[in-house]
């Protein structure tokens, strides 16, 4: 789970990792409200939307009087910001928020990350702040000083004071430092965070160290112990789909094609997409509906596909284990009763009781299109959602 | 032969008492597994499915000689679950839970390096449908009657995906010597590099097929090894071609975050080092035959 920068400023500050004066607004004036609160001559007026790159999208505006402020959040106010990293739906702004100018001397990175080789934390740190870390990492990878945490112990203050040092921070700064860094691992660990950046974590001309920006992920599987975590969850910057998915325990990712898929296993989920790719289809969605597809399961599923207006066929791949062919059958026909499709419909059912299944499906009147092998019913798919594209067959039980 | 588990393999159910354990259970005994207790803390000296339930780890393999175990508990408690194995001496643990923090899963890895590597718990999962040897014993959730027994090893992350493996490998009259699920979480017990290794050691295997897909850094650890080590052919898919960078895929390691994981650099890494490619999954069974033919 993603969260906005405001939001992690917070959580690292109650860390002692410093942050400069900001303040929240949700409509212009009470921006200008907060430029005011925090005094000075100069604000940075930030977008907070759940992606990174808002500055070269322009995302970000300095602003230097409280008028000038109210103006520019008022644009940035409901705009869609589509950076490198939305796709080109973008993310819309519902919130702002103001911060306090400062006099920044030089940029540094921090991050953490759950280091998947070494299996720990792992701390990646650079001089040259400011760019993405693929961008440091490609222009600079001299500069990268990374740290592995010993899990047991944790991370002690010497690794954070080499990190200081490895950076070419000046003595006076070492300190410093290396509480911003153990301030931001314990936040991290605490949390049960899965990634942690503070980009650019900048030393002022007043020598002092400021996280300037910051980004948090949090481990889903960990929020059932961090319920002020999940508070801090905004729906209004995931993909609706994606989010009604989610809180009816189904897993959905939408993408760019036009073949609705409704699968069991993320794995064979990914498979039947690959497999329609390869038949020269593209896929509208990545869905697994779990072990358990349940009728009411399928029917959600159906509702959940079909909200993509691309979609032209439907393709349902459902390889039984613990689930039973029959059930599913079953599920297929009452979501259809219910809600016809207009679309047609490519069935592949194998595994346990597979004959009855077909036979449920064969008998229930419903001209759905049968496959027995995963290419046959991608084939199948791309074909019928080519031709649907010039008829509009409807789905009824005859 | 087989890798991990036999019929004579003596195996303990963690949860056993609790909804998915007591159903599966009842499913690996049917299938034959051996399986001699249970354990759920407060239920001692109950009796479930024939076999005497413990409240600890310990407790039950001093009274059954238990070697292996899986556990299906639900997720806050199921690292400590896989810990209190580790520490019982069980040899083998198949951990099903889906939906573990990563920090325990890190916790757990650290627990087991207090043991030396030859007396070390070893562990698959979490998040994984099981390990299975055909026509002896299932340590796990997948539906036996799909798996001819044989000689072709598989190994995967999915489980749905590695049903489909098997069924067109028996559609095709290939049987399974082991199949082995090493689950889709980002910090996992056993890696494909793990597993091959044992398939490579194993006179019962002869052929190895590999089921990876994006995210992590297994598989390019898988191509060394197989580049390096592996006598015996191994056949490959790699699932999430139409994968979108920087998604979570369903299980939560399937994520291109870096460079290297996605399926297309995965597929050219394990190509490089001989490994024969399955471009579509449905190719799964069609490439195992032609390797096994050319053999």
């Amino acid at each position: 789970m993603d969260i906005h920068e405001y939001q992690a400023k917070e959580i690292l500050s109650s860390f002692g990792v410093q942050v400069p004066r900001g303040g929240l607004a949700y409509s212009p004036e009470q921006a200008a409200y907060r430029a005011r609160e925090i005094g000075g001559n100069k604000w940075i007026v930030k977008a907070q939307v759940h992606t990174g790159g808002r500055g070269k999208a322009g995302g970000i505006r300095v602003c230097t009087d409280e008028n000038q402020v109210e103006e520019e959040a008022g644009d940035l106010f409901g705009k869609r910001l589509v950076t490198n990293q939305t796709g080109p739906e973008g993310k819309v702004i519902y919130r702002v928020y103001v911060e306090g100018g400062v006099a920044i001397q030089s940029e540094l990175y921090l991050g953490f990350v759950l280091d998947r080789k070494s299996e720990r934390v792992m701390l990646v740190a650079s001089a040259s702040g400011g760019m993405e870390i693929e961008e440091i990492s490609a222009k600079k990878p001299e500069t990268i000083v990374r740290c592995s945490i010993e899990p047991a112990v944790g991370m002690q203050e010497f690794q954070a004071r080499e990190v200081a040092f490895q950076l070419g921070l000046a003595p006076a700064l070492i300190q410093q430092a290396a509480s911003t860094m153990m301030g931001s691992y314990k936040a991290f660990k605490e949390l049960d965070a899965t990634m942690l950046e503070i980009n650019p974590l900048v030393i002022t001309e007043e020598n002092e160290i400021f996280a300037l920006d910051a980004k948090m992920t949090f481990d889903d599987n960990a929020l059932f112990r961090h319920l002020e975590i999940s508070e801090l969850r905004d729906k209004s910057q995931e993909d609706p789909r994606e989010t009604q998915a989610a809180d009816r325990g189904l897993n959905y990712v939408g993408l760019e094609g036009d073949i609705g898929c409704i699968v069991n296993g993320a794995g064979l989920a990914m498979a039947t997409m690959d497999t329609i790719k390869l038949a020269g289809g593209e896929p509208s969605n990545f869905l697994d509906i779990g072990g358990g597809a349940t009728p009411k399961r399928v029917a959600q599923a159906f509702r959940l596909v079909m909200s993509d207006k691309n979609v032209k066929a439907v393709l349902v791949n459902i390889f039984a284990g613990i689930n039973r062919c029959d059930w599913v059958a079953q599920g297929i026909i009452e979501a259809i009763e219910k809600e016809p499709l207009d679309v047609p419909l490519i069935v592949r059912l194998a595994g346990t009781n597979v004959d009855e299944g077909r036979k449920i499906l064969a008998e229930s009147g419903l001209s759905i299109i049968h496959a027995t092998t995963l290419a046959e019913a991608a084939q199948r798919a791309v074909t019928a959602s080519q031709n649907s594209a010039k008829h509009n067959v409807r789905l009824v039980a005859s | 032969m087989s890798i991990l588990i036999n019929k004579d393999t003596k195996v303990l159910v963690q949860g056993i008492t609790g909804k998915i354990g007591n159903f599966h259970t009842e499913e690996m005994i049917e299938y034959g597994t051996n399986i001699v207790g249970g354990v759920t803390p407060g239920k001692g000296g109950e009796t479930t499915h024939g076999v005497p339930v413990f409240n600890t780890v310990k407790e039950a393999v001093e009274a059954t000689g238990a070697e292996a175990s899986i556990v299906m508990v639900p997720p806050p408690f199921a690292a400590d679950s896989i810990m209190e194995a580790a520490d019982g001496r069980i040899e083998f643990c198949v951990a099903i839970t889906d939906g573990i923090p990563a920090q325990d899963m890190i916790r757990v890895k650290r627990y087991m390096r207090r043991y030396p590597r030859e007396k070390r718990m070893r562990l698959t999962g979490p998040n994984c449908a099981g390990t299975i040897t055909p026509g002896e014993a299932l340590l796990g959730i997948m539906p036996g009657h799909i798996y001819t027994p044989g000689k072709v090893g598989i190994v995967g992350r999915s489980g749905t995906l590695g049903y489909e493996a098997a069924s067109q490998m028996s559609a095709l009259g290939i049987g399974v010597s082991t199949s082995v699920g090493i689950g889709g979480d980002p910090i996992n017990g056993s890696s494909f590099r793990d597993i091959l290794q044992l398939f490579e050691e194993d006179p019962g295997t002869e052929a190895v097929v590999m089921i990876g897909e994006i995210g992590g850094p297994q598989e390019a650890e898988a191509a060394e090894f197989v580049r390096d080590h592996m006598s015996k052919p191994v056949i490959v898919y790699i699932a999430g071609l139409t994968a979108p960078k920087g998604k979570t895929m369903g299980h939560a390691g399937a994520i291109i975050s870096a460079f290297g994981e996605s399926a297309s650099e995965k597929v050219e890494i394990l190509r490089d080092v001989g490994a024969a490619i399955a471009e579509s999954p449905s190719d799964i069974g069609n490439t195992v035959e032609r390797v096994l033919k050319a053999a």
